[in-house]
């Protein structure tokens, strides 16, 4: 591990502390500036007389000052001690890891689609600009970009699972089963759909980006000369403008990770697939604050870690980058 | 001597939406007659911007796909229409460009050097061939692994002259290879381009400094609003340029430090306005009435080409 490495990983831990703590202390001010009251929460409307309310006020804390509930709160998180889920019941950290892994599943495996499909489609509509392939592929980007993925799920869900019906119409496995009795081959059919939509709406910001960027390089000068000496055709966009191409889609397709993100909420909800998203809409209706306050957190990591990862990435495939290290030694 | 290139009646423009919906022709090269010779550089001269570099991709047959190309270029007699522009380039006819933004960021200078390889049996010999030329230039073996943002200008220049070799070229296209160099590097690169030259080469030197022009070349032909207005012998760059038949040309020679310093009224007009007539005779001292409604053909007076009514004779 050399200087640069060293220097990279720390810079990197200052920056996510100081992320994680932001996040953390704003999303607390903001949830505590919001009408939901812990108390009414818990009561779920039961009526109990004001003695039983002040103790139970007293019991979660609602009167102390803002700092000391941050600083409790803080200091709970230091400890690893997300707090129990309001509607679970079960401590957050658990709720969360199970709710994740079922969204992380969701969200890598369409992650890689839409990227690998994405790509592919525009340099295949880049390298034939103005063709009827390129219009093609423009007209699907242009649909796809301005319908919401919500809707496109709804249409998904209509032709695959009412008309055609290949496919469950929701839930991660069949009502009357427990999670824990499906079997794999269940678990995988309703997998299929969500991860479909979210790769069909995930294809267009790529694959729009990797064609304008072909174009930008084949229009540059060392395309120019590649052709002066004799290249052309695909060995032409191989050798000289996929690598090219390749960077900037990668770091877009790191960047998409917030977005799918949020594409995923409205996906889950749509197909009542019990991940993150799903959760976190159910600790919203449901003001469970806990619970909100652990989701926002994990889904701040979650981001920090694509970006990471994008840098990282560039590191490898940029010999700019990599190189430059070489100056540093000196 | 055979005439290795000879190009006709060349010109080249763009269409381009002017105010809204109205179409212009913007003309770039217009009536552009020129030939080359092996053991022969010409150099074309012309002001920045003035399409030099599209005459260079019009010869390639990589100019874009919305310029309209009318005229005749001649390959050894053979009119080279698409199929053999392509047949040709990087092979028989190579190209020197301009800047090291013309090699890929994102590659190794030897991979870019020999260039694609159909054929996975020829790569150990073309790899020799370019170790060859590279050693030739003085460029180590440290420069095969470099990436085109660590060369220097200097070596960035050696590597572009370097790859337009590795194909035993006849003729070689050299778009400005000197600006942005230091002196030494100027000197070198003048160097390297005359030896290639005696070597049998054809050269057509694309350039808009005189003094490159002046110390390479054989022959200058000189480009004014995209129009050859002059081709004669690079000697008669000499003295008090007397032999020198277009005003222009002569009071271009006649502004350089080195001669008069002889500053000449007036600007070239853009192109989009191109004048009726003589292109340059808003600003020519020597106008007749001719020149205003009518452009000259070009002809030869006294072994020089010249596009001009009323050329200055030695004694002018």
């Amino acid at each position: 591990m050399n200087n640069r490495t060293k220097k990279f990983i720390r810079n990197k831990a200052i920056h996510f502390i100081l992320l994680m703590l932001a996040v953390a202390i704003f999303s607390f001010i903001l949830l505590e500036l919001s009408p939901i009251d812990p108390v009414n929460a818990y009561l779920k409307q039961a009526v109990i007389s004001p003695e039983q309310r002040l103790i139970l006020e007293q019991y979660w804390g609602v009167n102390q000052p803002l700092t000391t509930k941050i600083w409790g709160w803080l200091s709970n998180l230091l400890q690893g001690n997300l707090g129990n889920s309001l509607i679970y019941r079960v401590p957050v950290i658990d709720v969360i890891y199970e709710r994740f892994m079922a969204s992380f599943v969701l969200m890598a495996l369409s992650w890689v689609i839409s990227g690998i499909i994405g790509f592919g489609l525009g340099i295949v509509a880049g390298k034939n600009k103005g063709g009827w392939i390129d219009k093609l592929v423009k007209l699907y980007c242009y649909v796809l970009q301005s319908a919401p993925s919500f809707w496109i799920g709804l249409v998904i869900l209509i032709i695959f699972s009412v008309e055609l019906g290949w496919f469950p119409i929701g839930m991660s496995v069949a009502i009357g089963t427990l999670s824990s009795d499906a079997t794999i081959w269940q678990w995988l059919a309703r997998l299929v759909l969500p991860t479909l939509t979210l790769s069909l709406v995930g294809v267009a910001p790529i694959a729009m980006y990797t064609r304008n960027e072909l174009v930008n390089v084949l229009s540059s000068d060392y395309i120019l000369f590649a052709r002066a000496r004799g290249e052309s055709g695909w060995p032409l966009i191989e050798r000289q403008a996929l690598r090219n191409t390749l960077l900037p889609a990668l770091t877009l397709q790191f960047q998409n990770f917030a977005e799918l993100f949020g594409g995923a909420v409205l996906v889950e909800q749509v197909f009542s697939y019990p991940g993150i998203g799903q959760t976190a809409v159910a600790a919203g209706l449901q003001s469970d604050v806990t619970l909100l306050l652990g989701i926002v957190l994990i889904s701040a990591v979650f981001v920090f870690v694509g970006n990471t990862l994008a840098d990282v990435m560039y590191y490898f495939v940029d010999p700019r980058i990599r190189e430059n290290e070489s100056f540093d030694k000196n | 001597m055979s005439k290795l290139l000879e190009i006709e009646k060349l010109s080249i423009s763009f269409s381009q939406y002017f105010k809204g919906l109205e179409q212009r022709e913007l003309k770039v090269l217009s009536d552009l007659t020129m030939d080359v010779d092996d053991h022969e550089i010409l150099a074309v001269l012309g002001s920045s911007g003035s399409g030099k570099s599209l005459l260079a991709h019009a010869i390639l047959g990589i100019l874009p796909s919305n310029a309209k190309v009318s005229g005749s270029i001649r390959y050894k007699g053979k009119e080279m229409d698409d199929e053999l522009k392509e047949e040709l380039r990087g092979n028989k006819i190579s190209f020197i460009p301009q800047s090291v933004n013309n090699l890929n960021p994102l590659m190794k200078v030897k991979e870019q050097a020999i260039g694609y390889i159909k054929d996975e049996k020829d790569k150990e010999k073309i790899i020799k061939k370019q170790r060859e030329i590279f050693n030739q230039y003085n460029l180590s073996e440290e420069v095969d692994e470099m990436y085109p943002f660590q060369l220097s200008g200097g070596m960035a220049r050696k590597v572009l002259i370097s790859t337009a070799l590795l194909n035993d070229p006849e003729i070689i296209i050299a778009d400005e290879p000197t600006p942005g160099l230091d002196e030494e590097a100027v000197k070198e690169t003048i160097n390297n381009l005359v030896e290639l030259k005696e070597k049998g080469i054809g050269m057509i030197l694309i350039t808009h400094d005189i003094n490159t022009a002046i110390e390479t070349s054989d022959r200058i032909a000189i480009l004014y609003l995209g129009y050859v207005i002059e081709i004669t012998d690079t000697k008669n760059f000499s003295g008090e340029g007397e032999k020198l038949l277009h005003p222009y040309t002569r009071s271009l020679y006649r502004a350089l430090p080195e001669t008069y310093f002889e500053l000449t009224e007036g600007h070239q007009p853009s192109y989009q306005n191109i004048p009726k007539g003589c292109p340059y005779h808003e600003n020519c001292s020597r106008q007749i009435r001719e020149c205003h409604y009518e452009l000259p053909e070009l002809r030869e007076v006294n072994g020089t080409i010249i596009r001009c009514f009323n050329p200055l004779g030695e004694g002018d």
